[in-house]
This record gives structure tokens, C-alpha cells and sequence, in this order.
């Protein structure tokens, strides 16, 4: 195993670097003078060799790169060129809202995904096999920006059930302590905000995790229905076990270990759907923080937004691969 | 061992063989396919829609009437109006125009770049697959819709650089499965048997590995298209792709989203046209699939 580790490892070095090559040629590929698609036409000559100076595009491009590398090991992720506030800082409490949202997002997925899965192999052909396999599709297929506006206006604009956007209500601020509004509610024992938190969580969780939702219940079900008919279960139901414990304690275990890939993989597509849904939801999340950086050609912040989402997602997908060889014996990596 | 000298004979021709064929059987089998037949059917009434747009559209989509802004569906505008009084119904007609063509031409780039970086790794190996190889799982180290959102931030917001980004951001799924395929294909004694009659690489890629390697593109490519479709969308939603007036569906999402309380009819109809045409390719995806690579399912 630890040689496995080491060998995956290995193999991600080159990746890593290769992401920051195409991170750190973001802002050299832009067409034409970078100085000048930053600070508009209008600006002087002075201000954009200023900039060019606070880049350093006048060097040349390998030491730039090799200045980029050196910063980033360093932990200097750049200066936002809108705000002058270093990125590091600056990006922390955008990081805590996305992984909150995924996180919850993918609680959401998990739960109604996994479920869905089991009962539709178990009552195969059912009338809710039919339905939720004809939500799990029509999930697939939905713009997932598009179903968060149907939910705001259903849920919040029409029932005035929950929030339509932002993390928090303005007026009662949580204190942040881990930037996690959810855990700093808690540590506060601020029962009251919490639930106002939770409320706010719902519709964009639900939005960000219908695809992977009805992806893990297409993988549950089919994977199910395939360890259903192996001899193993044959002899426990012909042991007089019941069907409950049949498809939870004995057919679960080994039909997880493909959906628990899945929902790995998942994980790390939440992260680019998040710019979507955060930009639907006013949550001030990465996804929107690069968004706005976008839209402001705020170049260092889209090139640190990127390279950091994209890690979380190598790292995400490499523990799934090591999750999947810690749980699946019969998965050899000598 | 001495020099064998290979002499195929051809299969004499069986008369009415076209009726059966490995393309007629997998037809017979899609046809029996409801799901699929389903989503073939959505996708002929999207194209048809998008090919008739200028004889079915009772406007032009540019067209603004501005005394009826944001009018409700009625018998004059079945779809309703939105802020500047342009027909919804016409504009939903034209952008079918606009998704199909970018869903359609981004998984052909995506498709030839990556099948000629998949050939080009799997069938010269050595530094060559080492490069490539690399190069996938650097790209594919990116979410895409991120990957596609950088590359239009460095090219600049057009419905032109959104179906460049898109194309960019799957060549990888093309290009591993090429490779792959033609990984198998290479050790297949009839490779070796067409190396020793003295076939030329050219020629085995054109005429045995190629074609082999058709199906699970097809499958690939029609999947593909829903997500191109769908990450197109995306960027018209976040001003990064089609620019007005085009009657792009994100783009018009994103224009009426302020207007989605006194005119939810602005953004329902785009975001259902965006839903159905990436079912319909989803479900035909899906039925080819079971159809012409049973082996990929799951």
C-alpha cells in the first residue's frame, strides 16, 4: 500500500507541474498586450509598465515561470490586482463557502442518491423504480443553473420557504471562527443562527447536487442489481435472512465500492459546478470569486482560483484511489 | 520455417446482403429501444426546428416591440415576451439554431483532435503515448467547465471562443478512448497479419484501426454533444459565450434572471429547451450504447 501511495504520488508530480504551466500561461496567452486587456485602452503608458513591472511580464518567460514556482512553494499565491490584497489572504474565507457547499451538496447526493439506488434494485420494476430512474435521467440533464432559478422562485419567491440567496442573514452576522458557518454556529452554541445557516444551505445544496445525485442512484442501482444475483446472496436469503439485512448488512458492502468512486469523482465536479450555482445563489464562494476576477480581469486572482480548485480536485481524486484500494482486498497495486 | 504467401479470398457476395449488416442489426436493435427511440425523436424535432427556424418563427429575434415588454403567453406570443418585447417563442426557435450547431461542431473538433492525439499515442508508443498521455491528465486534472471558463477569460467572451473552449476541454475523453482502443486493437493477429503482407501504418490506421475504433466514438460523441450543449449554455449564463442579441439559451437565462418574478416565463421555456435537447442526446446516447458497445455499459 505504502508503495502504491508513493507511486501515485510519483505520477501526480509531473500533472501538478503541468497545471501550473497552463495556470501561469493564462495570463501570457491573452492576445495581444496583457498590460493593456487588464487595464483597458484608456490607460497611460506609465500605469501599464507599472503593471507589467508588478507581473513581471517584462522578464523573460522562463524566469517568470521559475519566479511563479518559486512564489507558490513559498506560499505566495499573488496580489489581486483589484482589491491589492494578497490572494492567500484574501481567497480563505471564498475557500470555507465552497467547501461548505460542496460538502453539503454531496451529503445531499450521498443520502438521496445511495438510497434511491438500493430501492430501486431491490423493487426492480417497480412503479418507483420507473420514477426515480426517470428523475435520475432527467437530473443528468439538467442545466443546473437553470434548476437553481426554478427553486428560487418556487421556494423562495413564491412559498417564501427558505432564503433565495447569500450564506447568512446581513443582519445577524455569525462570528466566523473556521470561516465554516455550520461548525462556527455550533462551537457558539448559536442554536437559532445555525438553523438560519442550514436554510440558507438547502436550495443551493440541492441545485449543486441533483447531478451527482442522480449519478450515484443510476451507479447504486446498477451495481446492486449486479451483486443482487451473486450466489453469496442467494445463500443468505436462503438462510431466512431478512430482505432488509439481505440488501443492507450483505449486498451494500460489496455494491458500494464501485458508487464510492463515483461519488469521489462526483466530489470534484461539484467544484466547477460551484462557480454556477454560487453565482445563482450569491454565495461567496471560489466559484464566484473567480467569477467576479473574471469579469474585472483581475488575472492573478483567476489564475489562483484555478490552480487551487484544480488541486483540491487531483487531491480528491487521488484519495478516492486510495480509499478504493484501502476497502477492495481483491484490488492488487504491486 | 519457410515463406508462407497469404492469399485472401474475399467472401463471395451474398445476394441481398445489405439487408443485414452489422449497421442494419444495431438499427433493428436501436429501433426496439423505446428510451432511445425517445431521445432520437427530441432530437429530429429540435434539429428540424433549428433547420426550419426563419419559416416557423412568427417574428425575427431581433425584433422588439417595446410596448409589449414582458408580456405573458397569449395566442399573439406563445411563449411570452421578454424585457424588450422580443417574442420568446422565436427566439426559443433560433436558439436551437445556436445550441445544436455549437453541441454538434465543438464534439467534431474535440473528436478529430482527439482521435489524431489517440492514434498518434497509441499506435507510437514510446515518448510519444509518454507526452500525450501527460498532456490528457493534465487537462483532465481541471474541471471542465473551469478549464472552458480560463480559456475563454485568456480568448475573450464570444459564442466563437466558447465553442473553441469546449472543444479544447474534451479533447482528452476523445483521445484516451481512441488510445485505448487502438492499444487493443494493435495486438490483434489480424494487425500482425496485415503488417506481414506489408500494409503501410497509414494504410492499417485508415482501414483496420480507424474503423474499429468508430463505435465507442459514436457513443462518446453523442453523450459529448449533451454536455457541449450544457456547458455552452453555462457560459451564455455567465456572459462568456453568446452575446446579445444572439438568442443564445444561457445567455437568455441570464438576461431575464431579475425578471423572474413578474415574468417567470422568461426563464422557464430556455431552461426547458436547454433540458429536453440534452435528454434527447442523453437517452440516444445511452440506447447506442447498449446497441453498438454492450461491453460499456456501467
Amino acid at each position: 500500500m505504502n508503495s502504491y501511495l508513493l507511486k501515485r504520488i510519483m505520477v501526480l508530480i509531473p500533472v501538478l507541474i503541468g497545471m501550473t504551466i497552463i495556470v501561469f500561461s493564462i495570463i501570457h496567452a491573452i492576445p495581444g498586450d496583457p498590460a493593456e486587456t487588464i487595464l483597458g485602452q484608456k490607460a497611460t503608458e506609465q500605469s501599464k509598465q507599472a503593471l507589467r513591472e508588478q507581473l513581471g511580464l517584462d522578464k523573460p518567460w522562463l524566469q517568470q515561470y521559475f519566479n511563479y514556482m518559486g512564489d507558490l512553494l513559498q506560499g505566495d499565491l499573488g496580489t489581486s490586482i483589484r482589491t491589492k490584497t494578497p490572494i492567500a489572504k484574501e481567497i480563505m474565507p471564498y475557500l470555507a463557502a465552497t467547501l461548505e457547499l460542496t460538502a453539503a451538496s454531496m451529503l445531499f447526493a450521498t443520502i438521496v442518491g445511495v438510497n434511491a439506488g438500493i430501492l430501486s434494485a431491490w423493487r426492480q420494476n417497480s412503479w418507483f423504480d420507473y420514477t426515480a430512474m426517470v428523475i435520475a435521467l432527467i437530473g443528468v440533464s439538467m442545466p443546473i443553473f437553470w434548476l437553481g432559478l426554478m427553486e428560487q422562485l418556487l421556494f423562495a419567491l413564491k412559498l417564501h420557504w427558505l432564503p433565495s440567496i447569500g450564506r447568512m442573514d446581513q443582519r445577524n452576522p455569525v462570528e466566523s471562527i473556521t470561516n465554516l458557518y455550520v461548525i462556527d454556529t455550533i462551537i457558539a452554541g448559536q442554536w437559532g443562527q445555525l438553523w438560519t445557516v442550514i436554510k440558507h444551505l438547502i436550495l443551493p445544496s440541492i441545485a449543486l447536487g441533483t447531478i451527482p445525485m442522480a449519478i450515484i442512484a443510476r451507479m447504486t442501482r446498477s451495481s446492486m442489481l449486479e451483486v443482487m444475483n451473486s450466489d453469496y446472496i442467494r445463500t443468505a436469503k436462503a438462510k431466512g435472512m431478512s430482505q432488509f439485512l439481505v440488501v443492507y448488512k450483505h449486498a451494500l458492502k460489496n455494491a458500494l465500492i464501485p458508487v464510492l468512486t463515483v461519488i469521489g469523482l462526483q466530489t470534484g465536479a461539484l467544484l466547477g459546478g460551484a462557480v454556477l450555482t454560487e453565482t445563482i445563489f450569491a454565495w461567496p464562494g471560489v466559484g464566484r470569486y473567480i467569477f467576479e476576477a473574471i469579469s474585472s480581469r483581475d488575472y492573478p486572482v483567476i489564475q489562483t482560483g484555478i490552480l487551487i480548485i484544480a488541486f483540491i480536485f487531483v487531491l480528491i481524486n487521488l484519495l478516492v484511489d486510495l480509499l478504493y484500494a484501502a476497502i477492495d482486498p481483491r484490488i492488487n497495486y504491486k | 520455417m519457410g515463406q508462407a504467401s497469404i492469399h485472401a479470398t474475399p467472401p463471395a457476395a451474398v445476394p441481398g446482403d445489405k439487408v443485414s449488416g452489422p449497421w442494419r442489426d444495431a438499427w433493428n436493435a436501436f429501433r426496439k429501444n423505446k428510451t432511445a427511440m425517445l431521445g432520437l425523436g427530441i432530437i429530429v424535432f429540435f434539429v428540424l426546428i433549428a433547420l426550419l427556424a426563419p419559416l416557423i418563427a412568427p417574428y425575427g429575434f431581433k425584433d422588439q416591440e417595446l410596448v409589449n415588454r414582458l408580456k405573458a403567453p397569449s395566442g399573439d406570443h406563445w411563449f411570452g415576451t421578454d424585457d424588450l418585447g422580443r417574442d420568446m417563442f422565436t427566439r426559443i426557435i433560433y436558439g436551437a439554431r445556436i445550441s445544436l450547431w455549437v453541441g454538434f461542431f465543438s464534439v467534431i473538433g474535440s473528436i478529430i483532435a482527439g482521435t489524431f492525439l489517440g492514434v498518434l499515442a497509441g499506435f507510437y508508443g514510446k515518448w510519444i503515448d509518454m507526452l500525450i498521455s501527460r498532456l490528457f491528465d493534465i487537462l483532465l486534472a481541471f474541471p471542465s467547465i473551469l478549464l472552458a471558463i480560463a480559456i475563454v477569460a485568456i480568448l475573450g467572451p464570444s459564442l466563437q471562443n466558447a465553442l473553441y473552449a469546449i472543444a479544447i476541454v474534451n479533447i482528452p475523453s476523445y483521445g484516451r478512448l481512441v488510445r485505448a482502443k487502438v492499444l487493443s486493437l494493435k495486438s490483434e493477429e489480424y494487425i500482425t497479419a496485415a503488417r506481414a503482407i506489408g500494409m503501410t501504418n497509414t494504410r492499417i490506421l485508415l482501414t483496420h484501426i480507424l474503423p474499429n475504433s468508430l463505435t465507442p466514438i459514436i457513443v462518446q460523441g453523442t453523450l459529448g454533444i449533451a454536455t457541449a450543449i450544457i456547458e455552452a449554455a453555462a457560459l451564455g449564463f455567465l456572459g462568456l459565450g453568446a452575446q446579445p442579441p444572439d438568442p443564445e439559451w444561457g445567455k437568455m437565462l441570464s438576461d431575464s434572471r431579475q425578471f423572474i418574478q413578474k415574468a417567470p416565463w422568461t426563464v422557464v421555456f430556455p431552461g426547458l429547451s436547454i433540458m429536453l435537447t440534452v435528454l434527447g442526446f442523453n437517452l440516444m446516447g445511452d440506447g447506442l450504447r447498449d446497441v453498438l458497445d454492450p461491453r460499456m455499459k456501467n
